[in-house]
């Protein structure tokens, strides 16, 4: 089992992580914005996660770490 | 709870700092950025590293890596470096470009410092435009691109055929290390870590000058979503940019 930490700071909301992510584990959570207005992506800790770190190996902005 | 303890599996690598990238959503940048943080960390580089970032939207890299860094005119990023390397052999001097500043303003440093094999890595990254000054053509851009500066779309009758460096780089005989990647999805961003990793090694065992071309996003000035840029990599940007190893040492 699996968990995704997501450094809100750094997150610009692109989707990438979203799209990687082959269980549905993450999404764009619109009533949440960061300083800089983006809104941000969060996880969804249903214990779906399985800690594959696809979400992260494509996130550009180096905002998700992800524990196992 | 488990009983079994958790572990990182994917973690922020060591020489990227934690300031907040300035680049816009969906931009390659800052993969490029964090791949070459991997490799800096891998060959434990990070206090031998010289950086020589040229101009365009990369130009704050001396923000997001622990390592030295120098800023070079436009263009002039494979000089500036052949100039460190050579008067300090001990270091690990790579150039980081866009496609505006290495295959326009920059094409005679890119060639002649490949040309006299200088052992230097060269980290390009493609995104078919001039992005930071606001999505002007670059010698890059496709045909049938539009861009403020071909509104209806690049015509090579009239503004020429996109230049394909890997390519000419690698046919130059100081080049020990040639190849085109592409960051749109997940194998082509794992090819893209081996390839930066070898670009790296090529130095590390004085092989000769080394370029990685990474094909990447740059939805603001390509007036799409950041999923529309991915797709359009793949559907345009690669059958124009064959992904590859044009040379291997
Ligand atoms: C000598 C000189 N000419 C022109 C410019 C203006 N200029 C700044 S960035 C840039 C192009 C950047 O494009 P690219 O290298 O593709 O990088 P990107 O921003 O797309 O990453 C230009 C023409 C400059 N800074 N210096
Ligand atoms: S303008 Fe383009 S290259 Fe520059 S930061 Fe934005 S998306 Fe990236």
């Amino acid at each position: 089992m699996g968990r995704v930490t997501v450094k809100e700071e750094r997150c610009k909301g692109c989707g990438y992580c979203i799209e990687a992510c082959s269980s549905a584990n993450l999404y764009l959570d619109r009533d949440k914005r960061n300083k800089s207005g983006y809104s941000v992506a969060s996880f969804k800790d249903d214990e779906q996660c399985s800690g594959c770190a696809l979400c992260a190996e494509v996130c550009p902005d180096v905002a998700l770490e992800v524990y196992r | 709870m488990s009983a079994i303890a958790e572990k990182k599996v994917f973690s922020t690598p060591q020489v990227l700092k934690d300031n907040v990238y300035h680049f816009c959503p969906g931009c390659h940048h800052g993969l490029v950025h964090r791949l070459a943080a991997e490799a800096l960390d891998d060959y434990n580089l990070a206090t031998s590293a010289v950086g020589v970032i040229g101009v365009g939207c990369g130009v704050f890299l001396y923000d997001y890596l622990a390592i030295d860094c120098c800023e070079a005119p436009h263009g002039r990023a494979p000089a500036v470096a052949a100039g460190i390397k050579r008067t300090n052999p001990g270091a690990f001097v790579f150039t980081y470009q866009g496609d505006g500043d290495l295959a326009a303003i920059g094409t005679s440093e890119i060639i002649h410092a490949a040309n006299r094999g200088e052992q230097i890595t060269v980290i390009f990254v493609n995104n078919s435009v001039y992005g930071m000054t606001g999505g002007q053509m670059a010698p890059t851009t496709l045909p049938g691109q539009k861009t403020t500066t071909t509104p209806a779309g690049r015509s090579p009758l009239n503004d020429g055929h996109p230049v394909n460096m890997a390519e000419i780089i690698a046919i130059l005989p100081g080049t020990a290390y040639s190849a085109r990647v592409s960051c749109h999805n997940l194998k082509g961003i794992r090819t893209a870590r081996k390839a930066m990793h070898r670009a790296f090694q090529a130095q590390v065992e004085k092989r000769g000058f080394a370029l990685i071309e990474l094909l990447s996003a740059c939805p603001t000035n390509w007036r799409m979503t950041p999923q529309q840029s991915l797709q359009r990599m793949e559907d345009e940007m690669i059958p124009a940019y064959p992904l590859g190893t044009y040379k291997d040492f």
